[in-house]
């Protein structure tokens, strides 16, 4: 287990490195230079940050040290670049503004948000690029999360920050007109980083490195610079509610257990109160926003922690809001199976069977749910069959188990 | 493009073939991958000892009993599958239902 003092003092590291990141590409776009410029200072920082405290400035102590470095480097190398000059120059600019009356570091990362969500990078760099220039994630780290080699991985990132340096993608936060749609990017994105590993309809958050704390932890960065922000605060509640979950999705033995069957004992109540402060936050703007929507879900799940049952006409109700807003396959799939509960089996297949193939042909959650209803319903056969693509389509031992239990239950003995 | 998903198991693998809770998932999956549409070929081997070996050795052919004996994971069968990109062929490949003594390869199929 690593100490909360570690753990403090390695989030101070990496919030810092967004900031000065975003500080220095502000002003010359050249991303991978300022990582380049940054990486001694955010390794030494990782380093002994956690051994010998937090500094009482953390930007001004990465600053100095990636100014040493980068002379040290001049010096060693012998080599001038304009990129270097350039880095110097902000350098300095960022140490007069820290030595002024005012010793806070301006904080950018907003912008750098919206550059890695940028609608001209390919949309499968904008989580990755998010992790690694905000939150100085590793790129082996955020290549096992994504499931592609380190290689692969790395040509992404360095594909996306040429185009951010080459074609002059701006350091501005967007205007009004267009902020709603490029918030909505940038919210995915993050919400992306949370959800990988993304397995069973109540979610379940896999094993393969998870970033499930990078995810909420850039939820925190992104409602302190924007709090009057609806949906910025719905999907803050949203991952910490999912979160709460997370030592009951497993039995003693490390068999899975459904959202309807956890111990409520074991959810987390500290997270669930901070949620659930949220979402009233949120709901006081007065708009709802797909993730307000999704957290308001899963605030229903965790009442059942207070009051011992779950509200299912309040979960009918607002995944009938979801599917209009998002109308995703995982909306859909969840909209039907809380129909099929209320309304019965029929009406939760009537609407599996509105989604087209090709959202579920390999979409794990469908053929779980469909399977259920269809067992529902009496018919065996195709709930066998049904149960069989969903077991074939898990990427989880626990969740094949589970299934496969639920497999031999219909299955009549000796066949 | 054509992905082939290598499978080596280990010894206790090859022992649990007729274990319904290890056959199972191999039956799942292979039912997802056909279901998928994107099955294109591939084959379940017997167990290592039943393998006999052909070597040359000069003019000669040598027949030997049993498998190379290197390596704890033996080779055990193989998917040939036909998706987009590398990235769908991984998603497959950890679908499959290895232990953790277990591997999958997944390799292009050499174009001709």
């Amino acid at each position: 287990m690593i100490s909360d003092a570690r753990r403090a003092a390695e989030q101070a590291a990496r919030q810092s490195y967004g900031k000065l990141i975003a500080f220095l590409t502000a002003r010359f776009r050249d991303v991978s230079a300022a990582e380049d410029a940054l990486s001694d200072a955010i390794a030494a920082a990782l380093n002994t940050w956690p051994e010998r405290g937090i500094p009482d400035n953390p930007e001004a102590w990465l600053l100095v040290s990636a100014k040493r470095n980068l002379l040290r480097r001049i010096r060693h190398e012998n080599v001038r670049t304009a990129a270097r000059d350039r880095i110097m120059m902000a350098f300095e600019e960022a140490e007069e503004r820290m030595n002024a009356d005012n010793p806070i570091f301006p904080d950018e990362r907003l912008k750098l948000l919206f550059v890695c969500t940028h609608p001209a990078l390919d949309q499968s760099a904008h989580t990755p690029l998010m992790l690694q220039t905000v939150l100085a994630v590793d790129a082996g780290t955020i290549a096992k999360a994504f499931l592609v080699s380190p290689q692969a991985m790395s040509q992404r990132l360095v594909r996306a920050k040429i185009k951010i340096r080459d074609a002059h993608i701006p350091f501005i936060v967007p205007d009004r007109s267009v902020l709603p749609d490029r918030l909505k990017s940038v919210l995915s994105a993050i919400y992306a980083a949370y959800g990988i590993g993304w397995d069973g309809v109540d979610g379940e958050t896999g094993k393969q490195g998870s970033l499930a704390d990078e995810a909420i932890w850039l939820g925190r960065t992104l409602l302190a610079i924007l709090p009057q922000e609806s949906e910025a605060a719905g999907l803050l509640s949203l991952m910490l509610y999912s979160e709460s979950r997370r030592g009951a999705r497993r039995d003693a033995n490390g068999q899975y257990v459904p959202l309807d069957q956890q111990d409520t004992a074991l959810w987390n109540a500290e997270m669930i109160v901070e949620a659930d402060d949220l979402l009233r936050q949120a709901g006081a703007f007065g708009s709802l926003g797909p993730f307000q929507c999704q957290a308001a879900i899963q605030s229903v799940h965790a009442d059942r922690r207070r009051s011992g049952v779950t509200d299912w006409s309040a979960l009918a109700k607002l995944y009938d809001a979801l599917v209009i807003m998002k109308p995703t396959a995982g909306a859909r799939v969840s909209h039907a199976a809380v129909t099929g509960r209320i309304q019965g089996a029929a009406a939760g297949l009537a609407l599996l069977n509105r989604i087209a193939e090709r959202d579920i042909v390999n979409y794990q959650p469908y053929w779980a749910v469909r399977a259920h209803l269809l067992t529902e319903a009496g018919e065996t056969a195709r709930a066998s069959s049904a149960y069989l693509t969903a077991i074939g389509l898990s990427d989880s031992e626990a969740v094949r188990q589970f299934l496969q239990a639920r497999l031999d239950a219909i299955t009549p003995p000796g066949c | 493009m054509q992905y082939a998903l290598i499978i080596r198991e280990s010894a206790e693998d090859f022992k649990r073939r007729e274990d319904p809770a290890y056959k199972n998932g191999w039956v799942a999956y292979t039912q997802a991958l056909i279901q998928a549409g994107i099955m294109t070929g591939g084959a379940g081997l017997t167990a290592p000892e039943t393998a006999t070996v052909v070597r040359r050795r000069g003019e000669d052919h040598d027949v030997q009993d049993g498998p190379f004996p290197e390596g704890k994971e033996q080779l055990g069968g193989f998917y040939l599958i036909d998706v987009p990109d590398l990235d769908a062929a991984l998603e497959w490949a950890v679908r499959v239902p290895i232990s953790e003594h277990a591997s999958v390869e997944v390799r292009p199929r050499l174009q001709m």
